[in-house]
């Protein structure tokens, strides 16, 4: 029988307000095998760590249980712990007594029944537990960046500087972003293409860093330290190796009224476009659905003028096929279509827009080359009326999302300013909630707007927008006041909510990536891992995470690039040894296995089996012990009992349980 | 029976700590210059426990029950529901669950549809 220590921790008031550790300490004492049982108030501690170092020495300890929190807080420091003083790590058992106990639980008796219980199957378990030995997997030192707005360019450039491979894949024709079709940002009103352009410059020129744009990553398998991807790069029918970015064959294309996504559809674009002049890469992109040769089989004029050659219509998906050891999840937001907002008038006036619609309107790369126009009239407006919270903070899940955008307030005092400094004439009215100004120099610059250029801010939200008489008609509420305010508006811009990329929740899926309900990737712990989502291996940055700025956005990349620095430094990461393993001779060969396992871990052999003295060769399972996570599917599907998982196998599972019961 | 918040948020259906105060219903109300107080208001007072001054009130029958400010609500309060809730609470004072019809008449205002009614009706046929 093993000698077993018990050491039970207060966590302060945590745990021994409800539960009486001392009794706890008593009981479990008495239990078989249990040479020693301690309790202290902070175990975690340097002290109570030291506590349980010399109880191992001085009582020759082959086994620890430890009742305190949840094994996700401290296993790591406890099986470090009894690690120091020799013992196998995986002889260490923990019994949660504060989450699933002191935490949930009021009565003072039936918490420290239950703790003792816990504590009870703990030593039943550890009973059956026998050393584990974790063994070195090589890392794939190159990281894969999912996305190539300002969020992974900037992990990606900063993954680059420290001398490891990146690969960026980018959905749309150029990396960018959204940051790119911004006119200005906040609060230093810098010119956002000025400060963006260089930095894509930059990536593109970078030696380490490979873009994929126009590209989207079809598969995964794998896990951390060594991922195996699949990109899709889809056609573009332009070589890109070939094509200067000259734009002759954009200029001559005679399908030229297709909607230009990156003005926001506010003008047209060619079939044959680069999106922008400063595109990385500067490469023209064929839209098969608009051109006219995709069509009809005629045209051909971008082939006829393209001196380089490079137009290609037979052009084919190719795939690219590469490791990676670590994977940054930067897939960005959109704003949403405010078109279930009827009363907003969005569907009906073209002189309703979204607030990204309306930065293309002021940029000096948009349709008007920053000339700002009503859109029906084309004349400039007399007044402006900016409605916050459109789509955001609400209940009406099919149209609303609950959650605060975070950047509108910001922009929109942004927007009223640039408006101002142009044209003072014009007249801004903010309708608000809150204005929420978090930030550095956040409020100071809300404060401008109303302070030095006279925005009209009133607390209020507009009921409607109805079509007046060459002019819209606002109806709204001045909740300080308790009026309702009727007023005329050339333009109405709304602060439509933001939300995660669609692409996100395809991926999300593929790499077992854990997802809110409004489909933000979750991050391993909300305070202390930022950066990282729950999966092994894959990290956060950008919008794709929540709503947040660009400041927090680059410091987010910043932070994720600094974790895969980190694992990619390692040569080789040492591999959890609590993974599955099949019985050949109980293997019935049914595949049920194979089926539910999430990594694609086992596999199935021909292998010779000696069974009650008969040889024969059986279709067995086999587990691949390096892609193994442990998750323990398979073993609680096989019918016949031959899966089995190390540190949780099914008869100390049962132990438990029986000490439970008893 | 007093009528105190817990009658009327019962009656209503409606729970009106989901209100944020954004003031879309009364931006939204097209009979608010008619009455005293106004949807937003109704919500607050509700929650509050102020509900006497509502049940005298004339805008109790200003309400024009279009339910623009239910449908257009953005936290699903539906400020409505507490109007026509403290509107059918009125009515039920007399200790019956119906409108007594020599009552009718007296309660008319000639410039208005007869919500009291039209409501009232539109809450029993069912």
């Amino acid at each position: 029988m093993q000698r077993i220590g018990v050491f039970v921790c207060w966590c302060g008031s945590n745990i021994a307000a409800t539960v009486d550790v001392k009794a706890v300490a008593e009981a479990l004492g008495k239990q078989p095998g249990v040479v020693v049982s301690k309790d202290y108030q902070y175990m975690c501690s340097a002290s109570g760590q030291n506590l349980i170092r010399e109880a191992i020495r001085d009582s020759r300890l082959d086994a620890v249980v430890i009742c305190a929190c949840s094994p996700h807080m401290h296993e790591a420091t406890f099986r470090k712990c009894v690690s120091a003083e020799g013992m196998n790590p995986y002889m260490l058992e923990i019994a949660n007594i504060r989450e699933q106990d002191s935490w949930v639980h009021k009565d003072r008796k039936a918490a420290t029944e239950k703790a003792i219980s816990l504590g009870t199957a703990a030593i039943a378990k550890v009973q059956l537990n026998a050393p584990l030995f974790e063994s070195p997997n090589p890392v794939t030192k190159r990281a894969l960046v999912i996305g190539g707005g300002i969020a992974g360019m900037q992990t990606a450039l900063d993954i680059a500087e420290a001398g490891f491979k990146v690969d960026i894949v980018e959905q749309k024709p150029t990396i960018g972003g959204k940051m790119a079709q911004l006119d200005k940002t906040f609060p230093t009103l810098d010119c956002s293409s000025c400060i963006v352009t260089p930095k894509m410059v930059d990536v593109g020129a970078n030696e380490n860093i490979t873009i994929y744009s126009y590209s989207e990553v079809e598969k995964v398998s794998g896990f951390i330290g060594s991922f195996h991807a699949t990109i899709k790069q889809k056609p573009r029918y332009v070589d890109a190796t070939k094509c200067t970015g000259c734009g002759l064959c954009t200029t001559k294309c005679p399908s030229k009224r297709n909607l230009n996504e990156f003005n926001m559809n506010l003008n047209m674009r060619p079939a044959i476009y680069i999106p922008f002049a400063q595109a990385v890469p500067l490469v023209a992109t064929l839209d098969p659905t608009a051109c006219i040769h995709f069509k009809t089989g005629k045209c051909g004029l971008c082939q006829k003028v393209c001196e380089a050659g490079a137009i290609d219509y037979d052009q084919q998906p190719t795939y690219i096929e590469q490791d990676y050891g670590a994977i940054v999840l930067a897939t960005g937001y959109n704003q949403i279509k405010p078109t279930k907002f009827d009363e907003y008038l969005y569907n009906n006036s073209p002189d309703v827009v979204t607030s990204l619609e309306f930065e293309r309107m002021m940029s000096a790369s948009g349709p008007t080359a920053g000339d700002l126009r009503v859109p029906s009239t084309g004349k400039r407006p007399r007044n402006i009326v900016f409605i916050q919270c459109v789509g955001s903070r609400g209940k009406d899940t099919c149209r609303e999302k609950p959650y605060c955008s975070k950047v509108c307030c910001m922009y929109t005092a942004k927007h009223t300013i640039l408006v101002k400094d142009h044209w003072p004439e014009v007249d801004c009215t903010v309708f608000y909630i809150d204005v929420r100004t978090p930030g550095k120099n956040f409020d100071e610059f809300y404060r401008r707007a109303v302070e030095e250029y006279g925005v009209h801010y009133i607390k209020g939200m507009v009921g409607k927008v109805e079509q007046g008489d060459g002019c819209l008609k606002v109806q709204a509420s001045d909740l300080l006041n308790n009026r309702q305010i009727h007023m005329n508006a050339d333009l109405v811009v709304l602060a439509a909510a933001v939300e995660p990329d669609p692409s996100a929740r395809h991926l999300g899926t593929m790499l077992t990536a854990s997802m809110d309900t409004n489909d933000f990737f979750s991050e391993a712990h909300a305070k202390l891992r930022p950066v990282e989502s729950p999966t092994a291996g894959i990290y956060l940055a950008g919008m794709c995470q929540g709503p947040k700025d660009i400041p927090e956005t680059v410091a987010q990349a910043s932070a994720a690039a600094s974790k895969v620095i980190g694992l990619l430094s390692k040569d080789h990461l040492m591999s959890n040894p609590c993974i599955a393993h099949s019985d050949p001779t109980l293997c019935n060969g049914c595949s049920q296995c194979t089926n539910v396992c999430a990594y694609g871990a086992i596999s199935y052999q021909d292998q010779m089996v000696v069974y009650k003295g008969v040889r024969e060769t059986r279709r067995v399972a086999v587990v691949n012990e390096a892609v193994c996570q442990g998750c323990g599917a398979c073993t609680v599907t096989c019918p016949s009992g031959a899966m089995d998982l190390r540190g949780f196998a099914n008869n100390q599972i049962m132990a438990e349980v029986d000490a439970i019961c008893n | 029976m007093a009528i105190d918040r817990e009658t009327i948020v019962q009656i209503s259906g409606s729970n009106p700590r989901l209100c944020m105060k954004c003031g879309k219903c009364s931006g939204t109300c097209p009979a608010y210059d008619k009455m005293e107080y106004h949807p937003h208001q109704f919500v607050d007072m509700v929650d509050r426990g102020d509900v006497e001054p509502l049940l005298h009130s004339q805008s109790l029958y200003l309400c024009l029950s279009c339910m623009a400010c239910v449908e257009r609500c953005p936290r699903n309060v539906a400020p409505g529901k507490f109007i026509e809730a403290v509107r059918l609470a009125v009515v039920r004072q007399q200790n019956m669950d119906h409108l007594i019809p020599e009552e009718i008449p007296g309660m008319l205002n000639e410039d208005l549809p007869q919500q009291a009614i039209v409501t009232a009706f539109r809450k029993y046929k069912k």
